[in-house]
Protein backbone atom coordinates (compact mmCIF):
# COMPACT_ATOMS: atom_id res chain seq x y z
CA UNK A 1 0.00 0.00 0.00
CA UNK A 2 0.92 3.24 -0.37
CA UNK A 3 1.47 5.50 2.88
CA UNK A 4 0.60 9.29 3.37
CA UNK A 5 0.13 11.43 6.10
CA UNK A 6 -2.02 14.62 6.39
CA UNK A 7 -0.29 18.07 5.28
CA UNK A 8 -0.12 20.71 7.65
CA UNK A 9 -3.68 23.07 7.49
CA UNK A 10 -1.83 25.78 7.45
CA UNK A 11 0.08 24.82 4.47
CA UNK A 12 -3.32 23.84 2.89
CA UNK A 13 -5.00 26.86 3.26
CA UNK A 14 -1.86 28.72 1.73
CA UNK A 15 -2.57 26.52 -1.35
CA UNK A 16 -6.49 27.29 -1.71
CA UNK A 17 -5.97 30.86 -0.19
CA UNK A 18 -6.65 32.28 -4.22
CA UNK A 19 -9.95 29.97 -4.60
CA UNK A 20 -13.80 29.99 -3.28
CA UNK A 21 -15.45 26.68 -4.26
CA UNK A 22 -13.38 23.42 -3.58
CA UNK A 23 -13.36 20.22 -4.45
CA UNK A 24 -11.97 17.80 -1.55
CA UNK A 25 -11.05 14.66 -3.75
CA UNK A 26 -10.41 11.39 -2.07
CA UNK A 27 -8.87 7.86 -3.45
CA UNK A 28 -10.56 4.37 -2.57
CA UNK A 29 -7.44 2.67 -3.96
CA UNK A 30 -4.50 1.32 -1.71
CA UNK A 31 -3.84 4.21 0.14
CA UNK A 32 -2.91 4.28 3.98
CA UNK A 33 -4.99 5.71 6.13
CA UNK A 34 -7.51 5.93 3.89
CA UNK A 35 -8.81 8.58 2.09
CA UNK A 36 -11.95 7.73 0.82
CA UNK A 37 -15.15 9.96 1.15
CA UNK A 38 -15.67 9.83 4.74
CA UNK A 39 -12.01 11.41 5.26
CA UNK A 40 -12.94 13.73 2.33
CA UNK A 41 -15.96 15.27 3.64
CA UNK A 42 -14.37 15.66 6.43
CA UNK A 43 -11.53 17.87 5.23
CA UNK A 44 -14.36 19.41 3.74
CA UNK A 45 -15.47 20.59 6.79
CA UNK A 46 -12.08 21.36 8.69
CA UNK A 47 -11.40 23.64 5.75
CA UNK A 48 -14.60 25.16 5.80
CA UNK A 49 -13.58 25.60 9.34
CA UNK A 50 -10.30 26.54 9.47
CA UNK A 51 -10.93 29.25 6.77
CA UNK A 52 -13.49 30.95 8.77
CA UNK A 53 -11.13 31.07 11.75
CA UNK A 54 -9.27 32.87 9.41
CA UNK A 55 -11.75 35.43 7.96
CA UNK A 56 -11.92 33.41 4.68
CA UNK A 57 -14.69 32.12 2.77
CA UNK A 58 -13.93 28.53 1.04
CA UNK A 59 -17.11 26.32 0.25
CA UNK A 60 -16.05 22.72 -0.25
CA UNK A 61 -17.84 20.02 -1.69
CA UNK A 62 -16.16 16.27 -1.39
CA UNK A 63 -16.05 13.24 -3.85
CA UNK A 64 -14.26 10.14 -4.60
CA UNK A 65 -12.31 8.12 -6.93
CA UNK A 66 -12.16 4.03 -6.76
CA UNK A 67 -8.34 4.44 -7.97
CA UNK A 68 -7.29 8.38 -8.63
CA UNK A 69 -4.07 7.20 -10.62
CA UNK A 70 -5.97 5.11 -13.04
CA UNK A 71 -6.82 8.67 -16.06
CA UNK A 72 -9.92 6.55 -17.40
CA UNK A 73 -11.76 6.29 -13.75
CA UNK A 74 -10.43 9.29 -12.77
CA UNK A 75 -11.56 11.20 -15.87
CA UNK A 76 -14.87 9.38 -15.67
CA UNK A 77 -15.76 9.57 -12.21
CA UNK A 78 -14.72 13.18 -11.45
CA UNK A 79 -15.41 15.11 -14.59
CA UNK A 80 -19.58 15.55 -13.79
CA UNK A 81 -18.34 17.06 -9.87
CA UNK A 82 -16.30 19.49 -11.48
CA UNK A 83 -18.90 22.18 -12.44
CA UNK A 84 -18.46 25.50 -10.57
CA UNK A 85 -15.41 24.42 -8.82
CA UNK A 86 -12.10 26.60 -9.00
CA UNK A 87 -9.51 23.93 -7.67
CA UNK A 88 -9.09 20.48 -6.24
CA UNK A 89 -7.29 19.30 -3.11
CA UNK A 90 -6.52 15.67 -3.53
CA UNK A 91 -6.13 12.89 -0.66
CA UNK A 92 -4.61 10.49 -3.17
CA UNK A 93 -0.63 9.95 -3.20
CA UNK A 94 1.81 11.75 -5.18
CA UNK A 95 0.65 9.90 -8.03
CA UNK A 96 -3.23 10.49 -7.59
CA UNK A 97 -2.62 14.07 -7.90
CA UNK A 98 -0.33 14.09 -10.67
CA UNK A 99 -2.36 11.64 -12.57
CA UNK A 100 -5.43 14.01 -11.71
CA UNK A 101 -2.73 17.38 -13.17
CA UNK A 102 -2.47 15.20 -16.66
CA UNK A 103 -6.00 14.21 -16.82
CA UNK A 104 -7.84 17.98 -15.91
CA UNK A 105 -4.84 20.12 -17.10
CA UNK A 106 -7.17 23.12 -16.76
CA UNK A 107 -8.02 22.47 -12.87
CA UNK A 108 -5.52 23.97 -10.16
CA UNK A 109 -5.27 20.50 -8.10
CA UNK A 110 -3.21 20.52 -4.52
CA UNK A 111 -2.10 17.98 -2.78
CA UNK A 112 -3.61 17.57 0.77
CA UNK A 113 -1.00 14.39 1.39
CA UNK A 114 2.92 14.24 1.81
CA UNK A 115 3.56 10.76 0.30
CA UNK A 116 5.60 8.70 2.27
CA UNK A 117 6.50 5.46 1.13
CA UNK A 118 5.43 1.87 0.10
CA UNK A 119 4.56 0.10 2.96
CA UNK A 120 2.98 -2.54 5.04
CA UNK A 121 0.53 -2.65 8.09
CA UNK A 122 1.00 -3.71 11.25
CA UNK A 123 -2.85 -3.66 12.49
CA UNK A 124 -2.44 -4.54 16.45
CA UNK A 125 0.17 -1.25 16.88
CA UNK A 126 -1.15 0.82 14.14
CA UNK A 127 1.78 1.15 12.48
CA UNK A 128 2.97 1.27 8.54
CA UNK A 129 6.65 0.49 7.69
CA UNK A 130 8.67 1.13 4.66
CA UNK A 131 9.08 -1.96 2.86
CA UNK A 132 9.58 -1.28 -0.78
CA UNK A 133 11.47 1.11 -3.01
CA UNK A 134 10.35 -0.12 -6.43
CA UNK A 135 13.87 -0.52 -7.13
CA UNK A 136 13.27 -2.80 -10.18
CA UNK A 137 15.64 -5.21 -9.41
CA UNK A 138 13.87 -7.13 -6.73
CA UNK A 139 16.41 -9.46 -4.97
CA UNK A 140 14.45 -10.56 -2.27
CA UNK A 141 14.90 -14.45 -3.70
CA UNK A 142 18.28 -13.88 -1.58
CA UNK A 143 18.02 -12.54 1.55
CA UNK A 144 15.81 -14.35 3.24
CA UNK A 145 12.33 -12.39 1.85
CA UNK A 146 13.50 -8.91 4.01
CA UNK A 147 14.88 -6.29 1.31
CA UNK A 148 17.97 -4.86 2.05
CA UNK A 149 17.65 -1.93 -0.26
CA UNK A 150 14.49 -0.57 1.58
CA UNK A 151 15.29 -2.07 5.19
CA UNK A 152 18.95 -1.17 5.88
CA UNK A 153 19.26 2.51 6.30
CA UNK A 154 22.76 2.40 3.67
CA UNK A 155 20.46 -0.05 1.10
CA UNK A 156 23.79 -2.33 1.32
CA UNK A 157 24.65 -5.51 -0.93
CA UNK A 158 26.96 -6.85 1.52
CA UNK A 159 26.35 -6.25 5.22
CA UNK A 160 26.08 -5.79 8.07
CA UNK A 161 28.19 -2.45 8.32
CA UNK A 162 29.86 -1.84 11.05
CA UNK A 163 26.96 0.40 12.71
CA UNK A 164 25.33 -2.92 13.41
CA UNK A 165 25.12 -3.92 17.37
CA UNK A 166 23.97 -6.75 18.72
CA UNK A 167 21.47 -6.81 15.87
CA UNK A 168 20.47 -3.44 15.95
CA UNK A 169 20.90 -0.66 13.42
CA UNK A 170 22.76 3.01 14.25
CA UNK A 171 20.47 4.70 12.61
CA UNK A 172 17.19 4.53 14.55
CA UNK A 173 13.49 5.37 12.99
CA UNK A 174 12.42 8.86 13.55
CA UNK A 175 8.60 10.12 14.23
CA UNK A 176 8.41 13.48 13.46
CA UNK A 177 5.30 16.24 14.15
CA UNK A 178 4.03 18.01 11.50
CA UNK A 179 6.41 20.92 11.65
CA UNK A 180 9.24 17.76 10.45
CA UNK A 181 11.10 18.17 14.26
CA UNK A 182 11.70 14.50 15.50
CA UNK A 183 9.90 14.04 18.63
CA UNK A 184 10.73 10.34 19.52
CA UNK A 185 13.44 7.92 18.26
CA UNK A 186 13.05 3.74 18.38
CA UNK A 187 15.15 1.68 17.73
CA UNK A 188 15.58 -0.58 14.94
CA UNK A 189 16.91 -4.02 13.83
CA UNK A 190 19.81 -4.55 11.42
CA UNK A 191 17.86 -5.80 8.29
CA UNK A 192 21.41 -7.47 7.57
CA UNK A 193 21.44 -8.99 10.96
CA UNK A 194 18.03 -10.34 10.35
CA UNK A 195 18.68 -11.67 6.48
CA UNK A 196 21.91 -13.48 8.14
CA UNK A 197 19.71 -14.87 10.91
CA UNK A 198 16.69 -16.30 8.67
CA UNK A 199 19.27 -17.27 6.03
CA UNK A 200 21.24 -19.37 8.93
CA UNK A 201 17.60 -20.98 10.05
CA UNK A 202 16.90 -21.88 6.54
CA UNK A 203 20.19 -23.66 6.30
CA UNK A 204 21.24 -20.57 3.60
CA UNK A 205 24.45 -19.16 4.77
CA UNK A 206 25.63 -19.55 1.52
CA UNK A 207 23.29 -16.62 -0.27
CA UNK A 208 24.77 -14.31 3.18
CA UNK A 209 28.28 -15.42 2.22
CA UNK A 210 28.01 -14.91 -1.35
CA UNK A 211 29.37 -11.38 -2.76
CA UNK A 212 27.24 -9.47 -4.14
CA UNK A 213 28.44 -7.05 -7.35
CA UNK A 214 27.55 -3.34 -7.38
CA UNK A 215 23.79 -2.73 -8.72
CA UNK A 216 22.92 -1.42 -11.43
CA UNK A 217 21.83 2.04 -11.28
CA UNK A 218 20.27 2.68 -14.45
CA UNK A 219 17.71 0.16 -13.73
CA UNK A 220 15.65 2.30 -11.06
CA UNK A 221 16.77 5.72 -12.55
CA UNK A 222 13.63 7.90 -13.12
CA UNK A 223 11.62 8.54 -14.71
CA UNK A 224 10.71 5.23 -15.60
CA UNK A 225 8.32 4.53 -18.21
CA UNK A 226 6.65 0.69 -18.67
CA UNK A 227 4.78 0.04 -22.14
CA UNK A 228 2.64 -2.68 -23.16
CA UNK A 229 0.40 -2.64 -20.88
CA UNK B 1 47.01 -11.02 -1.50
CA UNK B 2 47.95 -9.23 -4.28
CA UNK B 3 51.61 -7.77 -5.21
CA UNK B 4 53.20 -5.44 -2.48
CA UNK B 5 53.61 -1.73 -3.45
CA UNK B 6 53.65 0.34 -0.42
CA UNK B 7 55.95 -0.30 2.28
CA UNK B 8 53.26 -1.06 4.65
CA UNK B 9 52.41 -4.45 2.42
CA UNK B 10 56.22 -4.87 1.58
CA UNK B 11 57.24 -5.15 5.35
CA UNK B 12 54.26 -7.50 5.81
CA UNK B 13 55.70 -9.63 2.38
CA UNK B 14 58.62 -9.65 4.00
CA UNK B 15 57.46 -10.93 7.40
CA UNK B 16 58.22 -7.99 9.72
CA UNK B 17 55.48 -7.13 12.67
CA UNK B 18 54.05 -3.86 11.11
CA UNK B 19 52.15 -0.97 13.48
CA UNK B 20 50.43 1.76 11.63
CA UNK B 21 49.22 5.23 13.52
CA UNK B 22 46.41 7.52 12.81
CA UNK B 23 45.89 10.99 11.69
CA UNK B 24 42.29 12.90 11.82
CA UNK B 25 41.84 16.43 9.93
CA UNK B 26 39.27 18.73 11.04
CA UNK B 27 36.90 21.20 9.42
CA UNK B 28 39.56 23.24 8.99
CA UNK B 29 42.26 24.49 6.13
CA UNK B 30 45.14 24.46 8.69
CA UNK B 31 46.99 21.15 8.61
CA UNK B 32 49.81 22.08 10.97
CA UNK B 33 48.79 20.42 13.54
CA UNK B 34 48.01 16.94 11.78
CA UNK B 35 51.57 17.29 10.27
CA UNK B 36 53.35 18.04 13.56
CA UNK B 37 51.21 14.66 14.78
CA UNK B 38 52.61 12.96 11.87
CA UNK B 39 56.24 13.88 12.25
CA UNK B 40 55.87 12.65 16.17
CA UNK B 41 54.72 8.96 14.64
CA UNK B 42 57.67 9.60 11.76
CA UNK B 43 59.96 10.02 14.79
CA UNK B 44 59.22 7.13 16.49
CA UNK B 45 60.82 4.93 13.63
CA UNK B 46 58.33 2.17 14.15
CA UNK B 47 55.22 3.43 12.84
CA UNK B 48 55.09 2.47 8.91
CA UNK B 49 52.64 4.53 8.09
CA UNK B 50 49.48 6.39 9.16
CA UNK B 51 45.90 6.02 8.52
CA UNK B 52 44.08 9.59 7.67
CA UNK B 53 40.77 9.39 8.23
CA UNK B 54 37.81 10.77 5.83
CA UNK B 55 35.12 12.41 7.26
CA UNK B 56 34.93 10.17 10.74
CA UNK B 57 31.81 9.33 12.43
CA UNK B 58 29.94 11.30 9.48
CA UNK B 59 31.64 14.88 10.91
CA UNK B 60 32.95 16.66 7.96
CA UNK B 61 36.65 17.55 7.89
CA UNK B 62 39.22 18.16 5.23
CA UNK B 63 39.84 15.93 2.46
CA UNK B 64 41.12 12.60 3.27
CA UNK B 65 42.94 12.69 -0.25
CA UNK B 66 44.24 16.25 0.31
CA UNK B 67 45.48 15.43 3.74
CA UNK B 68 47.35 11.81 3.09
CA UNK B 69 49.18 13.43 0.09
CA UNK B 70 50.46 16.52 2.27
CA UNK B 71 51.53 14.46 5.05
CA UNK B 72 53.12 12.06 3.01
CA UNK B 73 54.86 15.21 0.77
CA UNK B 74 55.69 16.92 4.28
CA UNK B 75 56.38 14.39 6.17
CA UNK B 76 57.40 11.51 4.28
CA UNK B 77 55.62 9.14 6.43
CA UNK B 78 53.46 6.59 4.18
CA UNK B 79 49.55 6.89 4.73
CA UNK B 80 46.99 4.86 4.43
CA UNK B 81 44.31 6.99 2.54
CA UNK B 82 40.85 6.00 3.76
CA UNK B 83 38.21 6.46 1.41
CA UNK B 84 34.31 5.67 2.47
CA UNK B 85 30.99 5.13 0.55
CA UNK B 86 28.80 7.14 2.37
CA UNK B 87 29.70 10.66 0.26
CA UNK B 88 30.88 9.52 -3.14
CA UNK B 89 29.16 7.40 -6.20
CA UNK B 90 31.42 4.98 -7.98
CA UNK B 91 32.34 8.02 -10.21
CA UNK B 92 33.28 10.43 -8.11
CA UNK B 93 35.51 7.52 -6.23
CA UNK B 94 37.29 6.17 -8.63
CA UNK B 95 38.02 9.44 -9.50
CA UNK B 96 39.60 10.15 -6.14
CA UNK B 97 41.35 7.23 -6.71
CA UNK B 98 43.11 8.37 -9.61
CA UNK B 99 44.10 10.98 -8.13
CA UNK B 100 45.50 9.11 -5.23
CA UNK B 101 47.50 7.23 -7.76
CA UNK B 102 48.49 10.49 -9.35
CA UNK B 103 49.54 11.86 -6.35
CA UNK B 104 51.67 9.09 -5.16
CA UNK B 105 49.84 7.18 -2.53
CA UNK B 106 50.13 3.42 -2.22
CA UNK B 107 47.46 2.39 0.45
CA UNK B 108 43.53 2.83 0.29
CA UNK B 109 41.37 1.90 3.03
CA UNK B 110 38.14 1.15 1.89
CA UNK B 111 35.29 1.58 4.10
CA UNK B 112 31.20 2.35 3.87
CA UNK B 113 31.50 5.18 6.06
CA UNK B 114 29.15 5.91 8.70
CA UNK B 115 25.56 7.09 8.02
CA UNK B 116 25.26 10.90 7.56
CA UNK B 117 22.75 10.91 10.39
CA UNK B 118 25.15 9.64 12.82
CA UNK B 119 27.53 13.36 11.99
CA UNK B 120 26.99 16.75 12.02
CA UNK B 121 25.65 16.96 9.14
CA UNK B 122 22.50 14.94 9.20
CA UNK B 123 20.17 16.60 6.20
CA UNK B 124 22.98 15.08 3.96
CA UNK B 125 22.10 12.63 1.56
CA UNK B 126 23.43 9.41 2.08
CA UNK B 127 25.14 7.86 -1.21
CA UNK B 128 25.94 4.21 -0.69
CA UNK B 129 26.02 3.54 -4.74
CA UNK B 130 28.76 0.97 -3.25
CA UNK B 131 29.50 -0.38 -0.01
CA UNK B 132 32.61 -1.18 1.37
CA UNK B 133 33.35 -4.69 -0.30
CA UNK B 134 32.76 -3.27 -3.84
CA UNK B 135 34.50 -0.47 -2.95
CA UNK B 136 37.59 -3.21 -2.82
CA UNK B 137 36.28 -4.64 -5.77
CA UNK B 138 36.62 -1.08 -7.65
CA UNK B 139 39.90 -0.15 -6.60
CA UNK B 140 41.43 -4.13 -7.07
CA UNK B 141 39.60 -3.80 -10.82
CA UNK B 142 41.66 -0.08 -11.27
CA UNK B 143 44.73 -2.00 -10.05
CA UNK B 144 44.43 -5.86 -11.42
CA UNK B 145 42.87 -4.71 -14.50
CA UNK B 146 43.19 -1.33 -15.61
CA UNK B 147 39.57 -0.76 -15.51
CA UNK B 148 36.39 0.49 -13.58
CA UNK B 149 33.71 -1.50 -12.46
CA UNK B 150 31.97 -0.36 -15.92
CA UNK B 151 34.82 -1.54 -17.17
CA UNK B 152 35.99 1.66 -18.58
CA UNK B 153 39.61 1.61 -19.70
CA UNK B 154 42.21 3.34 -17.23
CA UNK B 155 44.61 5.44 -19.60
CA UNK B 156 48.39 5.42 -18.88
CA UNK B 157 49.97 3.24 -16.21
CA UNK B 158 47.73 1.65 -13.58
CA UNK B 159 47.39 2.91 -10.41
CA UNK B 160 49.11 0.94 -7.48
CA UNK B 161 47.47 0.62 -4.11
CA UNK B 162 47.40 -1.86 -1.20
CA UNK B 163 44.02 -2.25 -0.30
CA UNK B 164 42.93 -2.23 2.91
CA UNK B 165 39.11 -3.04 4.79
CA UNK B 166 38.06 -2.67 7.91
CA UNK B 167 36.89 -5.72 10.59
CA UNK B 168 35.33 -5.73 13.43
CA UNK B 169 36.30 -8.46 15.90
CA UNK B 170 33.93 -7.39 18.42
CA UNK B 171 30.70 -8.30 16.62
CA UNK B 172 28.57 -11.00 17.39
CA UNK B 173 28.09 -13.36 16.28
CA UNK B 174 31.39 -13.80 15.07
CA UNK B 175 30.79 -16.16 11.89
CA UNK B 176 28.35 -13.26 10.58
CA UNK B 177 31.60 -11.24 10.36
CA UNK B 178 34.00 -14.05 9.36
CA UNK B 179 31.76 -14.81 6.17
CA UNK B 180 31.51 -11.06 5.38
CA UNK B 181 35.30 -11.09 5.91
CA UNK B 182 35.95 -13.80 3.77
CA UNK B 183 33.56 -11.44 0.90
CA UNK B 184 36.19 -8.61 0.98
CA UNK B 185 39.28 -11.18 0.70
CA UNK B 186 37.74 -12.76 -2.25
CA UNK B 187 37.32 -9.32 -4.35
CA UNK B 188 40.59 -8.20 -2.95
CA UNK B 189 41.33 -6.75 0.45
CA UNK B 190 45.29 -7.47 1.14
CA UNK B 191 44.76 -6.19 4.60
CA UNK B 192 42.52 -5.70 7.42
CA UNK B 193 42.58 -3.15 9.99
CA UNK B 194 40.48 -3.82 12.76
CA UNK B 195 37.73 -1.82 15.35
CA UNK B 196 39.70 -0.85 18.42
CA UNK B 197 39.54 -4.49 20.95
CA UNK B 198 40.50 -3.76 24.78
CA UNK B 199 39.74 -7.72 25.60
CA UNK B 200 42.65 -9.73 24.19
CA UNK B 201 40.31 -12.75 24.11
CA UNK B 202 38.55 -10.90 21.95
CA UNK B 203 41.08 -10.69 19.89
CA UNK B 204 42.71 -14.14 20.11
CA UNK B 205 39.24 -15.62 19.16
CA UNK B 206 39.14 -13.38 16.08
CA UNK B 207 42.13 -13.91 15.12
CA UNK B 208 41.41 -18.01 15.04
CA UNK B 209 38.48 -17.20 13.17
CA UNK B 210 39.87 -15.62 10.64
CA UNK B 211 43.28 -17.85 10.24
CA UNK B 212 41.84 -19.30 6.89
CA UNK B 213 41.58 -15.70 5.43
CA UNK B 214 44.22 -15.20 2.81
CA UNK B 215 44.85 -11.44 4.18
CA UNK B 216 46.72 -9.49 6.71
CA UNK B 217 45.46 -8.41 10.13
CA UNK B 218 46.18 -5.69 11.90
CA UNK B 219 44.07 -5.48 15.16
CA UNK B 220 43.37 -2.06 16.74
CA UNK B 221 44.46 -0.76 19.62
CA UNK B 222 43.29 2.73 21.90
CA UNK B 223 45.18 3.50 24.66
CA UNK B 224 43.38 5.82 26.78
CA UNK B 225 45.42 9.02 28.70
CA UNK B 226 42.38 9.10 30.90
CA UNK B 227 39.88 6.93 32.88
CA UNK B 228 37.49 8.89 31.22
CA UNK B 229 38.46 7.95 27.86
CA UNK B 230 38.66 4.11 28.80
CA UNK B 231 35.38 4.40 30.09
CA UNK B 232 33.89 6.34 26.80
CA UNK B 233 34.58 3.51 25.25
CA UNK B 234 33.16 1.20 27.74
CA UNK B 235 29.36 3.35 27.66
CA UNK B 236 29.81 4.81 24.67
CA UNK B 237 31.40 2.81 21.94
CA UNK B 238 28.39 0.11 21.19
CA UNK B 239 29.97 -3.20 20.86
CA UNK B 240 33.66 -2.85 22.10
CA UNK B 241 34.00 -4.63 25.26
CA UNK B 242 36.87 -3.15 27.95
CA UNK B 243 37.92 -5.72 30.92
CA UNK B 244 36.28 -4.86 34.46
CA UNK B 245 40.45 -5.00 35.80
CA UNK B 246 41.13 -2.32 33.13
CA UNK B 247 38.38 -0.17 34.19
CA UNK B 248 38.92 -0.72 37.55
CA UNK B 249 42.56 -0.24 37.32
CA UNK B 250 42.69 2.95 35.70
CA UNK B 251 39.84 4.10 38.23
CA UNK B 252 42.25 3.56 40.94
CA UNK B 253 44.99 5.34 39.08
CA UNK B 254 42.54 8.71 38.13
CA UNK B 255 42.16 8.62 41.75
CA UNK B 256 45.61 9.73 42.86
CA UNK B 257 45.75 13.30 43.75
CA UNK B 258 49.24 14.18 42.30
CA UNK B 259 48.60 15.11 38.05
CA UNK B 260 52.51 14.56 37.23
CA UNK B 261 52.56 10.95 39.36
CA UNK B 262 48.73 10.27 37.83
CA UNK B 263 49.79 10.63 34.52
CA UNK B 264 53.45 8.44 35.12
CA UNK B 265 51.03 6.16 36.17
CA UNK B 266 48.59 5.65 33.88
CA UNK B 267 51.41 5.63 31.03
CA UNK B 268 52.73 2.57 32.64
CA UNK B 269 49.86 0.97 32.82
CA UNK B 270 49.08 1.50 29.12
CA UNK B 271 52.82 0.37 28.46
CA UNK B 272 52.37 -2.95 30.94
CA UNK B 273 48.90 -3.68 29.24
CA UNK B 274 49.39 -3.63 25.84
CA UNK B 275 52.75 -4.75 25.85
CA UNK B 276 51.09 -7.85 26.82
CA UNK B 277 48.63 -7.73 24.57
CA UNK B 278 50.43 -7.27 21.22
CA UNK B 279 52.69 -10.25 22.55
CA UNK B 280 50.13 -12.60 22.65
CA UNK B 281 48.47 -11.58 19.23
CA UNK B 282 51.58 -11.86 17.90
CA UNK B 283 51.94 -15.38 18.15
CA UNK B 284 48.98 -16.14 15.83
CA UNK B 285 50.90 -15.61 12.28
CA UNK B 286 47.55 -14.47 10.55
CA UNK B 287 48.16 -11.09 13.04
CA UNK B 288 50.72 -8.80 10.74
CA UNK B 289 50.69 -5.90 12.88
CA UNK B 290 49.07 -3.56 15.21
CA UNK B 291 46.91 -0.69 14.52
CA UNK B 292 47.68 2.25 16.77
CA UNK B 293 44.74 4.59 17.40
CA UNK B 294 46.52 6.74 19.80
CA UNK B 295 45.44 10.17 18.69
CA UNK B 296 47.03 12.84 20.89
CA UNK B 297 49.23 10.53 23.02
CA UNK B 298 52.45 9.95 21.20
CA UNK B 299 54.36 9.37 24.89
CA UNK B 300 53.02 5.86 25.37
CA UNK B 301 53.84 4.78 21.23
CA UNK B 302 57.24 4.19 21.42
CA UNK B 303 57.57 2.17 24.81
CA UNK B 304 54.67 0.05 23.87
CA UNK B 305 56.99 -1.29 20.76
CA UNK B 306 60.14 -1.53 22.89
CA UNK B 307 58.29 -3.34 25.34
CA UNK B 308 57.07 -5.87 22.34
CA UNK B 309 60.46 -6.04 20.94
CA UNK B 310 62.53 -7.03 24.04
CA UNK B 311 60.36 -9.88 24.49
Amino acid sequence: MIVTKEKPVEEILEYLAPYKNVLVLGCDGCTQPPRGLKQAKMYAMLIEMAAKLRHKDIKCRAATVAMQCDNYLCSSTVHPQLEGVDAVLSLACGIGVQTFAEVFPDVPVYPGQDTVFAGSQERENGKLYERCKACGDCLLGETGGICPVTACAKGLMNGPCGGCVEGKCEVPYEIRDEKGEVIKMIERDCAWYRIYERLKKLGRLDLYRKYRSPRDRAVSAWPRLLEGV
Amino acid sequence: MGQAFSNLMKNIAEGKFVYTGELEAHRSTDLSEVIQWAKTLKATGKIVAANVTDNPQSVGALSSLVTSYIVQRETGLETVYQLRCSDRNRLALASDLLGAAALGLKNVLALTGDHPKKGDTPEAMPVFDLDGTQLVELIHKMVYEGRDLSGNEIHGPRPQFNIGAAANPNFKPLEAEVLKLERKAEVGADFFQTQVVFDVNVALEFLDAVSHIKAAFLIGIFPPRSYNQAEYFAKNVPGVQVPKDFLESFKKISELPDKTERRRKIDEYNIEYFADFIKQVKKKPVCKGIHVMAVGYPEVVNPIIEKVEKG
